[in-house]
């Protein structure tokens, strides 16, 4: 049965995409060791600037030309835990809508961190020209955002990849439908109730 | 048509609540970061000091570059150029430099973006004594610093030369000057942010008046006095 439309998978492809190629140029950048070894570093950076304006670009282009209607649908969704989900969060076991109570903080999550790497990044590189936009803690969080978003993340490939039980769910997002049986398994709630995204 | 896995009665905002919360704490975190960063590294000292400097930068050393590529020292032919307004101009080499009288020192090393590394062990030849033994002019006002990794050049002033605790280190935390941090000599001027401490620096020049440097024409300041200048 369809778990992601097509405006869904596109969203998450360009994300995973622009964080890896970020991630890579700004290990560059922030690793001594590659830093010496690659030692190009105005154009590195020039290339993390440019890997963050074009994932903003292509997930506006996204978000304006796909179904918004099912994305503002998939958003309550996300938002909404109701006692099965906060059961869950708390026992690990409750019947799961689409998108279980831990996918729904993961996407909360990862929504936060990438507006934080955003707005901090914005802030780096308007501080090398202005002095008003150079704050303590602005390399800080940057640099934290990207601990916690590579902790996040080898948790998302471990169960996307590795873990038997729940990494059926990888062809959710790339083929967008999954078997009713691993849904009925894992999300009884939506098999039973809630119509999948259109297309 | 309500279904069982859309928002029921049930339902709490806990989604909007934790992407807010996070954010929340990520933006304040521009004024709270820094001094709670310093105090976990503190604690993590132990574990993080066991892994290479040059995978993390765990020391606190950030390598900042302009170019597109590194300059390599060579001690067969490395000479560090002293001209300009000058009795003497010289040229010395590595050998010529390290049999200057040595000077040492502990100070930290601030960087204009944010971070700062504390107690770096320096050694090296004092400003000061270089100019002597070139026999600097009274008149030369202002120094120009070019480094091999053109075209990153900054000055001072003679008077800002000449602070007790200014040098052009060659050793650092003991060992010889590694390449990231400016091989084999680089300036040090502690009381200034870290873009006036040039690093691989192979030419000083004196005279009345200097080009901006590097960064001074990108709008930083010229007089670099840290917790004092650039808008910090």
């Amino acid at each position: 049965m369809r778990r992601f439309s097509r405006t869904e998978r596109g969203l998450h492809w360009i994300h995973a995409s622009a964080f890896f190629a970020l991630l890579a140029t700004g290990m560059i950048l922030y690793v001594p060791y590659l830093g010496e070894v690659v030692a190009r570093r105005p154009l590195v950076k020039e290339a993390h600037l440019l890997t963050a304006v074009a994932w903003a670009a292509a997930l506006t282009a996204v978000v304006v030309l796909g179904d918004r209607r099912g994305l503002r649908r998939t958003l309550r969704e996300l938002d909404a835990f109701d006692a099965d989900d906060r059961r869950w969060l708390r026992h690990g076991r409750a019947p799961q809508g689409r998108f279980n109570a831990g996918q729904k903080l993961n996407v909360a999550l990862t929504a936060a961190f990438a507006l934080l790497f955003a707005v901090s990044g914005t802030l780096l590189w308007l501080g090398e020209r202005d002095t008003t936009f150079r704050f303590d803690g602005t390399i800080v969080l940057h640099d934290g955002l990207t601990l916690l978003s590579v902790g996040l993340l080898t948790g998302h490939l471990y169960l996307a990849l590795l873990h038997p039980t729940t990494r059926h769910a990888l062809r959710g997002v790339t083929r967008g439908d999954v078997r009713v049986d691993w849904a009925r398994e894992h999300h009884a709630k939506w098999v039973d109730g809630t119509p999948g995204p259109r297309a | 048509m309500e279904t069982s896995s859309s928002p029921g009665s049930d339902a709490r905002p806990y989604g909007r609540r934790a992407f807010l919360a996070v954010t929340a704490l990520g933006l304040t975190s521009l004024a709270w970061g820094r001094p709670a960063w310093q105090a976990l590294s503190g604690a993590t000292r132990p574990l993080t000091d066991a892994l290479p400097a040059s995978l993390v930068p765990t020391s606190g050393w950030r390598i900042y570059t302009v170019a597109s590529s590194m300059p390599v020292f060579d001690p067969a032919t490395w000479r560090l150029r002293v001209d300009g307004m000058v009795g003497s101009p010289q040229s010395f080499s590595y050998a010529d430099l390290r049999a200057l009288p040595r000077a040492e020192q502990v100070s930290t090393f601030h960087c204009v973006t944010g971070w700062s590394v504390a107690n770096v062990r320096w050694a090296g030849v004092r400003l000061s004594t270089l100019l002597d033994r070139v026999e600097a002019q009274t008149a030369a006002s202002v120094l120009s610093v070019v480094s091999a990794e053109l075209p990153y050049v900054d000055t001072l002033t003679v008077e800002q030369a000449r602070l007790h605790d200014v040098m052009l280190a060659y050793e650092m935390d003991g060992r010889p000057l590694a390449r990231v941090h400016g091989a084999p000599v680089r300036l040090v001027i502690p009381q200034m942010y870290g873009y006036k401490n040039v690093k691989w620096v192979e030419r000083i020049t004196l005279g009345r008046a200097a080009e901006p440097g590097y960064w001074e024409q990108q709008g930083y300041d010229t007089d670099a006095w840290v917790g004092a200048s650039n808008g910090l």
